[in-house]
């Protein structure tokens, strides 16, 4: 009788998800198996190719860079949001005043619709009109073509992403500082350490399951970062930019032409790696909760 | 003392510092968009709108507003679909300890780490047969599977916290689980509804991947659409791409002003506790 009005309770989660999760991942499944074209598309028969589409894609000449692309702006945007996010979370802990505006005033970016962000980041890299640029002039640095140049498209976007990424690092870190007791900092000060050994010794290992839960959330998160670089840079000039979630966009909706199997493909790469990464999540919070 | 003050005094400058650091950008966005057309190539550009015009907003106010209010449907439909789905299902994974609910858990955790543009792929391929390609309804439905699985985790962690005894107290005077929900666990648990409500309604209007795939060129465009063919028809008024930024942001100037306690619960709930 109990399990019955639980599941009752469960029941319209539990359809959706088959219908609005489930569902949609097996016909993208079933999309990255057969040769689809358009008009094969609405009438349902795409000849069914098993793994050609995979072939295709792991033999295109966008897929080393992608999945180096992939690395390099996950791994990045990755270390500087912790860093900048842990170092700010540290400083907004103390006791000043307005401190707990500004941290709040901290939560902007994150909250910015996407294409807000990265459409202002994009004016503001500009190469001829960007404030950037003006800048890096003033202080005798010659122009950068951000978004134009191939040498330069990947760390545009990174840059931006990291903006975007640092407040919920800063507001995640700092929650985790609060459960730090003020007492370890007493003994430690008592002890004779400085405000850097106080750092290192106490406040860091300490908070090292909320870190590992911070990067392995950011790891997910960056891994499937869409918006920013299409809106900015597109991937290019030249595929400079692309990565797993924007060659798979291209491919499906980009061109006047699309390939839907190669582009489905290419997403479930992605969603292998993500899964992969969220078992490792949820181990992690395993332990800890055990802990 | 003295020695004191002046310390704190000094991080509070710091941090005043940081913080324009960071909200640099959003600033620009807010220059740029009362920038004068002849000023805008300006090199170096100006660092205040000493010439403000409201041109750009004038372009958001006659292009824009349709984009607008279908943002607004959207998301308010988002909304009350995540929470009809998200608070039942919470209260049962936190009170009632259904069997399978662990399962179940784990399966709304790795819902979370799809990648959109996966999500985005899989409903163009069902959208496409049914007919709901540029639907207003088809666009609300997508929307809601990112706030969904967030939704049941703040409400399971949330309703963890009532107390049994106030439920048993209401089983005691007769009350049934549709009742004891209906009326005693939603209506404690309003500061959850407002945190869920608050990320649905933001992550909607966001959206652009959904957007872009589902109903791009039809008449059901929201205003993440509205900037980005701006963008692309049109790429030297960037005043009036601006000023539509601006006004794009106002709901979560909005919701930070209004709610920021809920905006910190959600971010920090929903990164630590399972």
């Amino acid at each position: 009788m109990k399990q019955r009005t639980a599941w009752g309770f469960l029941a319209p989660v539990t359809v959706y998800l088959a219908l609005f999760y489930a569902y949609p991942l097996y016909r993208n499944l079933d999309l990255s198996l057969r040769d689809y074209t358009v008009r094969s598309f609405v009438q349902g028969d795409a000849p069914f190719t098993g793994l050609a589409n995979y072939r295709k894609v792991l033999a295109d000449p966008t897929f080393a860079p992608a999945l180096l692309h992939t690395a390099v702006f996950t791994a990045v945007c990755l270390v500087f949001q912790y860093a900048i996010g842990l170092a700010l979370a540290v400083f907004f802990d103390q006791n000043f005043r307005l401190s707990a505006t500004l941290r709040a005033l901290f939560l902007v970016p994150w909250l910015l619709p996407l294409i807000v962000s990265a459409s202002t980041w994009s004016w503001m890299l500009n190469t001829e009109s960007g404030i950037v640029n003006a800048g890096l002039h003033a202080v005798g640095v010659g122009q950068v073509n951000w978004l134009t140049s191939p040498s330069w498209s990947l760390t545009s976007v990174i840059i931006a992403n990291i903006w975007i990424g640092v407040p919920f690092n800063l507001v995640v870190l700092h929650s985790g500082l609060q459960s730090i007791p003020p007492s370890l900092y007493e003994a430690a000060a008592i002890d004779g350490a400085n405000a850097w050994q106080r750092f290192w010794r106490v406040t860091f290992p300490l908070l090292r399951p909320v870190s590992a839960i911070t990067l392995l959330l950011g790891l997910i998160y960056t891994l499937k970062v869409f918006d920013i670089i299409w809106i900015m840079t597109k991937g290019g000039p030249a595929d400079s930019s692309t990565t797993f979630a924007t060659w798979s966009y291209q491919l499906g909706f980009g061109n006047l032409l699309p390939a839907f199997g190669p582009g489905a493909a290419v997403g479930n790469l992605l969603v292998i790696a993500a899964l992969v990464f969220g078992l490792v999540y949820v181990r992690a919070q395993r332990k800890q909760a055990l802990s | 003392m003295n020695r004191n003050r002046r310390r704190t005094r000094l991080k509070t400058a710091i941090g005043v510092l940081l913080t324009a650091i960071m909200l640099f950008p959003v600033y620009w966005m807010l220059n740029v968009s009362l920038t004068r057309d002849q000023d805008m190539r300006k090199s170096p550009p100006d660092l205040l709108p000493l010439h403000g015009t409201l041109s750009g907003y004038r372009a958001v106010l006659d292009e824009q507003l349709p984009y607008l209010g279908t943002s607004f449907v959207i998301g308010l439909g988002t909304v009350v679909l995540t929470v009809v789905l998200s608070a039942p299902a919470g209260y049962a994974l936190a009170k009632l300890r259904p069997r399978g609910g662990g399962i179940l858990g784990f399966v709304l955790l790795a819902a979370q780490m799809i990648p959109g543009i996966i999500m985005a792929m899989g409903f163009y391929a069902i959208y496409l047969q049914l007919g709901l390609l540029q639907s207003v309804p088809g666009l609300i439905v997508a929307d809601s599977t990112l706030s969904v699985p967030f939704g049941v985790l703040i409400f399971t962690a949330f309703m963890s916290g009532i107390p049994g005894e106030l439920l048993q107290a209401a089983r005691t005077d007769g009350a049934g689980p549709m009742r004891t929900f209906w009326s005693i666990v939603l209506p404690i648990s309003r500061n959850a509804v407002v945190t869920v409500s608050l990320f649905a309604f933001l992550w909607s209007w966001s959206d652009f991947v959904f957007a872009s795939t589902l109903v791009n060129g039809g008449g059901h465009e929201p205003i993440t659409l509205g900037i980005y063919h701006y963008i692309g028809n049109n790429n030297q008024q960037w005043n009036a791409i601006m000023a539509t930024a601006v006004v794009a942001s106002l709901p979560a100037a909005a919701i930070l002003v209004l709610a920021q306690r809920y905006v910190a619960a959600g971010v920090t709930a929903g990164a630590v506790k399972d």
